[in-house]
């Protein structure tokens, strides 16, 4: 039976040695014909992905299957793929033609056949005249037009991309992914193209997968992700945006920076905390004056605190009276300490449920006013302590913001390290990952930078206790 | 002023130039010399007449050749498979397999030789031409080994992993990707065994108790029996090997530009 998608993974993870996991329960389909790019930070396991699917790596559970057939274990030379690596590895001993040849040969086909296909493919690429060239001799970028040439020669299935850009410069770079999308539309081969570079994958993408710590975070068009990410961190992965903390008032209103705004989101229930993004450019921006401020329909008010020249717009900062900071982007530059209003429109505001609404542990009741969890012993008050009996197993929750960070990781009972950092408008949201490999959310008004080493502390009075449930 | 002459770095140069001037070039002139005279001074090509004459002479060149090419493609067949198993990353003792080839080299080779010899001895096996190959490819199967693994090593992961993803199974990976692109380290090795094994005598004096005469055997007792009377024909010998070995180098110099041109 032939499957409607040409390749599916379905719940792969990869544990490398050390015990890390690459991927994380990944499952994916891609349809024929599709232009698939999987995007993330470096280490999200992306290029692990696409490794499992070329068959360079085998996926520690879960299958995947090419046209139906499952090819988990099928070793590299065998897959109906090709793959263009991010260093082109292109074979130095061979000249162009002899690399771009390489696969036919192979395959055992007619030397006169084989000529034909190569000019075919190296004209493709706009590579006609340097078939004899040493491969060493040429550009970056002509050596990218020569390890593409040789991984369509074979006519694959499916063409798998490892950043094949990223070693180019800016301006090459946009040629390149024009040619490439043209080359896709042309062959009508599926592309899965990995790269790190959001830019890219919205210029080129049927569809993006966007990927972090091995796992999936959302699927979708480039507009989708771009106007509708699902969390923070895709929002603030691809382009620029302001993330708040709000609460859903009921259907069509939410709350942030101290005003009611209309929305086009439903069905989050009632006053229910959520995440919301407003992208730079979605703001209407208009200065003040002598205007009486509560006038016509704005709804923000601030004053413009730096202002930065980008090319076609200019990008500022601007505090509001409540105390938030907000990113705008404008095509009229306001000067800073122009006092200004700012407006957005329902339809601009998007709507994201929170992953979590505080941090939550399991751990067990010690002696002494101690529970312990994350392999540590915390005090608690003894009124809530009082309420279990020892080694009874607990639920924990403390709040983002009552936790603190310590400069000196001694301090702490715990220490870890700022792992990812998303500005809230008015505070920082951090992700600490401690040296255990879990993950602490914070909410604080401090500057850490990522990679800082911090000592993390929790007052006993925050500490929340409840009885396991069930 | 002294000052001066040290602080310029281009004078640094002279101390060496003298040391290579007296232990090199005038040497190098010195054999020349005595090869193209005779024992009154006078110009003449006698002593290499005389050589080619000499059948005994002229065979005995040959079979030096001869079991330095044999040795050579010993320490290949050897050597390769054993810097491929170590440049592999599956075998993850790379250092142990290296250090204990390398540990051999730490001891002063005719003892290692006269070592031999002893094995030979123990086991009542005769000395002579199979001795002798032993005790070349014993001594030289190292510096065959290294260049081949450090090319091998070198190669990047991702040409292997292309090589496969063209439709390229294992063999068919190691025989167009992997020879081809160690073959720089293979010429290398080459040298590094050709070149000490044509001109060797002790090896073969101790391992064939005299039996068998290399060319550098016949070298050394022109010098050293003849007395002067032997001196230019021993330079016109020497002359001869140094041609030899000159053309390997050249066979050499070719394969280096190869490897630069791969870093």
């Amino acid at each position: 039976m032939k499957s409607e998608y040409i390749i599916e993974v379905n719940h792969v993870s990869k544990q490398f040695e050390d015990g890390k996991f690459a991927l994380d329960d990944v499952s994916l389909q891609v349809r024929k014909g599709e232009f698939v790019t999987i995007l993330g930070p470096s280490g999200c396991g992306k290029t692990t992905l696409l490794r499992c699917i070329a068959g360079f790596q085998v996926a520690t559970s879960g299958d995947i299957l090419l046209n139906g057939e499952d090819v988990t274990e099928m070793p590299p030379n065998e897959r109906p793929v090709n793959t263009v690596f991010q260093k082109y590895a292109l074979f130095p001993h061979l000249n162009v033609y002899e690399n771009v040849a390489f696969g036919l040969k192979l395959k055992k086909i007619e030397p006169h056949e084989i000529e034909k296909r190569v000019k075919k493919a190296l004209k493709m690429v706009s590579m006609s005249d340097y078939e004899y060239r040493d491969v060493d001799s040429l550009s970056g970028g002509q050596q990218q037009r020569v390890a593409i040439a040789r991984a369509i020669i074979n006519e694959p299935e499916v063409l798998l991309l490892d950043e094949p850009l990223s070693a180019l410069d800016r301006k090459m770079r946009s040629d390149m992914q024009l040619e490439l999308r043209e080359m896709h539309d042309k062959l009508g081969i599926t592309f899965i193209y990995v790269t790190h570079d959001q830019e890219e994958a919205l210029t080129l993408s049927d569809r993006i997968v966007v990927m972090r710590e091995g796992k999936i975070q959302q699927v979708g068009a480039p507009t989708d992700i771009y106007n509708e990410p699902q969390n923070c961190f895709v929002a603030d992965f691809i382009g620029e945006s302001n993330i708040f903390d709000a609460t859903m008032v009921k259907d069509k209103l939410v709350h942030f920076c101290d005003h009611d705004f209309e929305c086009v989101d439903k069905g989050f229930g009632e006053d229910t905390e959520v995440d919301v993004v407003v992208r730079p450019e979605d703001w209407y921006i208009t200065e003040v004056g002598n205007r009486d401020e509560k006038e016509g329909p704005w709804q923000l008010f601030g004053e413009i605190k730096t202002c930065i020249f980008k090319g076609v717009h200019y990008h500022m900062t601007l505090l509001t009276d409540d105390g938030y900071e907000l990113e705008v982007q404008d095509y009229h530059a306001f000067e800073p300490g122009t006092r200004v209003a700012l407006l957005v429109k329902p339809e601009d505001i998007q709507v994201m449920k929170k992953s979590r609404l505080c941090n939550t542990f399991r751990g067990k009741m010690a002696e002494d006013n101690q529970v312990e969890f994350l392999d540590e012993l915390w005090d608690v008050n003894e009124r809530t302590a009082d309420r279990f009996a020892v080694g009874e197993e607990v639920d924990i929750e403390v709040d983002f913001n009552h936790i603190n960070l310590q400069d000196d990781e001694e301090d702490g009972t715990l220490s870890g390290e700022v792992y990812f950092i998303l500005y809230k408008g008015d505070h920082y949201h951090l992700q600490v990952r401690t040296d255990d490999g879990d993950d602490i959310y914070v909410d604080t008004n401090d500057i850490w930078d990522k990679g800082d080493r911090v000592g993390i502390k929790i007052a006993p009075s925050w500490i929340r206790l409840y009885k396991v449930e069930g | 002023m002294t000052i001066k002459l040290i602080q310029n770095r281009k004078n640094w140069v002279w101390p060496y130039v003298a040391i290579l001037c007296f232990f090199v070039i005038l040497p190098l002139v010195l054999i020349g010399i005595y090869a193209f005279t005779n024992q009154q001074g006078e110009f003449t090509i006698q002593n290499f007449v005389q050589f080619f004459q000499k059948s005994e002479a002229v065979n005995t060149f040959i079979y030096s050749v001869t079991i330095a090419v044999i040795t050579t493609l010993i320490c290949i067949v050897l050597g390769y498979p054993a810097a491929y198993f170590m440049a592999m990353q599956s075998f993850r003792t790379p250092a142990v397999m290296s250090m204990l080839f390398i540990l051999p080299m730490w001891i002063n080779f005719l003892l290692r030789t006269l070592a031999t010899v002893e094995l030979f001895h123990m086991f009542n096996l005769p000395l002579g031409e199979g001795a002798l190959l032993f005790g070349m490819c014993y001594d030289f199967l190292p510096f065959m080994i290294y260049p081949i693994y450090n090319t091998l090593q070198k190669i990047d992961v991702s040409l292997l992993e292309a090589s496969q993803d063209l439709g390229a199974n294992r063999w068919e990976t190691f025989i167009k990707v992997i020879v081809p692109l160690s073959l720089p380290g293979v010429y290398s090795g080459i040298i590094m065994v050709f070149m000490p094994t044509v001109s060797t005598f002790a090896i073969s004096e101790l391992l064939t108790q005299n039996k068998i005469t290399l060319f550098g055997s016949l070298i050394q007792r022109s010098f050293g029996e003849g007395g002067i009377t032997m001196w230019n024909y021993g330079a016109a010998l020497s002359l001869i090997m140094l041609i030899i070995i000159g053309l390997t180098s050249f066979f050499g110099n070719d394969d280096n530009e190869d490897i630069n041109r791969q870093a």
